[in-house]
């Protein structure tokens, strides 16, 4: 591959604010005394609660199992005893089930995994069960279960590893890469391994050169090529990452597989090289804790379970009452309303915005100017749409494709005129998906 | 934590936050840059019209921004609409393009109708701004042209230079001349030659257009193909029997086709928004422009050839929806 950075049609150019934390080394969160885990932490079916109030429980132990073939089981972030089973403010502003474990400060490991060291000969079905058991999600926000990406149903002959991080302020996976830079090509060399290939290949956008150049010193050693993409939102995007990098276009409603590719986010290898190698499940994650507002800006190794308060009071607290506390980066994070939300797998970011970036907008007719349709990754016509959400004409929408909109929020961004593009796409999605489901039952 | 534990932590109030959808951070873009910049990129042009036609020239613009900005906040409070809109500076750019497309000579009276006729009949009457299918300041410039045919088609000839340039001497527009009365290419170039103020200076439009194709204002494919056709086909049509016009470069340079093709025609609200259907728009306009001007009635066709296409926008846009990302394979799978 050609070192000229690889990229996708459209996309944005928002400030990327990395600065603040990029050059804090990963810190690790002291033990806590509570710790509060949310039970459904991935996309597709929640996991079924096996533990009961007043359980005592190790480090490491089964929380919750998974419920189906996309679902993942939970494990306990310390040691200590089931305080409570309710419900606790989750990520999308509304309550959700939660395990309390109130630590005993042992901080013991159970014995949940067998080390297989020896991966290199283990049997690929040993391994991939191992990322089954271990609870391993998309970490860099989606959330979906790594091994059901390990499992396609069509030939695939390229493994790609997500170290773009192009959402703004995130530092986690940057820090990620160049601290445990050795784990991320070990993680990497194992999925090879369970798909059944050769060799895998790390994608990372220029703005992280010290990361590129630590992961070039070490890659020839694990098979695994580095390649450097253009900065340019959203990067990260499995679609556009895919298409940057092989030049394939997943086709809508499709999957990687169906281009022969399976993508990896580089915190989710690492959590597959730690449950392979040293046995551990996913209980812990690097999370940077940002925003202008923020004292000390940085990146943190957390359990889940860890409160978001817990997380900004390592950060020094603020300066200033922030405008708005996300979870995820700026482009296509949460929004929240509480401090009690705690981190779960794909909480790559806590991230507190000024109020000088969210003035309040008033949301002006289209002018039709076209910014919309040139930054779109997707390359439908998002004015359009919007317009046609705007008259309730669903099915314009959908013949418009708004199906294929990833949601990355580009759109949105680039507006001279603050129309709330990216919502109706999300209210237009919602809308076709009620109808077909209204049909379905007649 | 270290020593400094008895420092208070200040932490953020949960109460205060705001919960909205995403993205949370935005371009900075506004309606109101985008205007300021078109204005901008007509400074040049501006200037350009006063060298050669004196003060008489900034009045008209004056009258006319002030006009358009006037009537659309009277319209506002007439139909009880929020009056802000005036704010955003499309009704001053409305006018400024208006006073680009009379001549100096206009009379005051003119100025004003123009205006309300753009802001009014061309603009509010479709719902404000966003919503209208044509060109304002061109459906103003074509009912006045039908209305007062002799007053909209006398010019004043340019004395460069000159602060006081009087009404006196009149001239004809380039393109109504033929034979020996042709103007040399530098006075068009350069705008040494009769018509409206945005009319005359090549050199001054091309200036604007540059800054507006730098800031990304407008697309390339318009004013390209727009040009490229006229161009092509007066160029064509002047190889054949060149009694019958002047050579392309005279087109070009000549009349309103780089105002048109540089600021009427790139109008967002009433061009296709995808890059194709921008292409089908400038060569359509470039047609119907050369048609009227080396076969039709009246010297120039310009305003009506935007108007036309304006007309057929929508269409264009629908026929020239892209095929998303990821679409081929789909076709190709299911042929499979």
């Amino acid at each position: 591959m050609s070192d000229k950075p690889r990229k996708f049609k459209g996309g944005v150019h928002p400030e990327d604010s990395k600065a603040l934390s990029a050059s804090k080394p990963v810190q690790t969160a002291p033990l806590l005394g509570k710790y509060t885990v949310i039970v459904h932490q991935n996309i597709g079916a929640p996991p079924e609660i096996v533990v009961k109030k007043g359980d005592l429980v190790k480090k490491g132990q089964l929380l919750a199992k998974a419920t189906g073939f996309v679902s993942v089981p939970l494990h306990a972030p310390t040691s200590g005893t089931v305080t409570a089973i309710e419900k606790c403010p989750g990520p999308a502003c509304v309550s959700v089930p939660a395990i309390e474990i109130t630590a005993d400060g042992q901080d013991e490991w159970g014995s949940p995994f067998e080390p297989i060291a020896d991966w290199q000969n283990a049997d690929p079905a040993v391994l991939k069960q191992r990322v089954v058991d271990a609870g391993i999600v998309g970490m860099g926000g989606a959330g979906f279960p790594s091994h059901v990406k390990l499992s396609p149903t069509k030939p695939v002959d390229t493994l790609i590893l997500n170290g773009a991080e192009c959402e703004p302020y995130l530092t986690a996976d940057h820090r990620l890469m160049l601290e445990q830079t050795e784990d991320v090509l070990l993680g990497a060399a194992i999925l090879a391994r369970i798909l059944g290939l050769e060799t895998a290949v790390i994608g990372v956008e220029a703005n992280k050169p010290d990361a590129i150049s630590k992961l070039n010193a070490f890659a020839s050693n694990y098979n695994v090529t580095v390649q450097t993409l253009a900065v340019n939102y959203p990067q990260g995007a499995e679609k556009q990452l895919i298409y940057a990098l092989t030049g394939r276009e997943v086709p809508i409603g499709g999957l990687p597989m169906d281009v022969g590719c399976v993508v990896q986010n580089v915190a989710s290898a690492v959590a597959v090289a730690d449950a392979v190698i040293k046995g551990h499940p996913s209980i812990e994650r690097i999370t940077t804790v940002t925003g202008e507002p923020v004292v000390n800006p940085g990146n943190w190794r957390f359990r889940i379970g860890t409160p978001i308060s817990k997380a900004i009071e390592l950060a020094g607290g603020v300066k200033v009452q922030p405008a708005k506390l996300l979870l995820g980066g700026p482009m296509m994070g949460f929004a929240q309303n509480s401090l009690d939300v705690t981190v779960m797998k794909n909480t790559s970011g806590i991230l507190l915005i000024p109020v000088e970036q969210v003035s309040q907008y008033t949301s002006e007719p289209c002018i039709r100017c076209g910014r919309c349709v040139e930054a779109c990754p997707m390359d439908i016509l998002p004015a359009t749409i919007s317009q046609a959400v705007e008259n309730e004409r669903f099915d314009w929408a959908e013949q418009l494709n708004v199906a294929a909109c990833i949601e990355c929020g580009s759109c949105s961004y680039v507006c001279p005129s603050h129309r709330p593009l990216n919502q109706h796409f999300k209210r237009a999605k919602a809308e076709i998906l009620a109808a077909k489901r209204k049909q379905q039952k007649k | 934590m270290s020593e400094s534990e008895t420092t208070v932590v200040q932490m953020p109030d949960a109460t205060k936050l705001v919960v909205s959808n995403s993205p949370h951070i935005r371009g900075g873009e506004t309606i109101s840059k985008i205007m300021v910049q078109v204005f901008i990129a007509l400074m040049p042009a501006a200037i350009a019209a006063v060298w050669f036609f004196g003060l008489a020239a900034l009045e008209v613009m004056v009258l006319c921004v002030m006009g358009c900005m006037a009537v659309e906040v009277l319209w506002n409070k007439a139909a009880k609409k929020p009056s802000g809109s005036w704010k955003d500076g499309s009704a001053a750019l409305t006018g400024l393009l208006l006073a680009m497309n009379l001549s100096s000579g206009a009379p005051w009276w003119i100025c004003i109708l123009g205006s309300l006729l753009a802001i009014v009949l061309g603009k509010q009457l479709f719902g404000g701004l966003g919503y209208n299918p044509f060109n304002p300041a061109l459906v103003a410039r074509v009912a006045l042209l039908i209305g007062f045919p002799q007053l909209m088609t006398s010019w004043i000839a340019p004395q460069p230079g000159n602060w006081l340039a009087c009404d006196a001497l009149t001239g004809a527009t380039p393109l109504a001349a033929t034979g020996k009365e042709l103007a040399s290419i530098s006075d068009l170039f350069y705008g040494n030659v009769g018509g409206c103020l945005g009319e005359t200076s090549a050199l001054a439009l091309l200036l604007g257009g540059a800054f507006l194709l730098f800031r990304r204002i407008i697309k390339w494919q318009i004013p390209a193909s727009f040009i490229a056709t006229v161009a092509i086909i007066t160029g064509l049509a002047h190889h054949v029997n060149p009694e019958l016009t002047p050579p392309a470069l005279y087109h070009v340079l000549a009349g309103g086709l780089m105002i048109g093709a540089f600021f009427m025609a790139t109008d967002m609200v009433t061009s296709p928004m995808t890059a194709n259907g921008a292409l089908i728009f400038g060569v359509g306009c470039g047609v119907i422009t050369s048609v009227i001007r080396v076969w039709g009635g009246y010297p120039e066709g310009v305003s009506f050839s935007i108007l036309f296409m304006n007309a057929l926008t929508p269409l264009i846009d629908r026929y020239t929806i892209g095929k998303p990302f990821g679409y081929i394979r789909i076709k190709k799978e299911t042929a499979q």
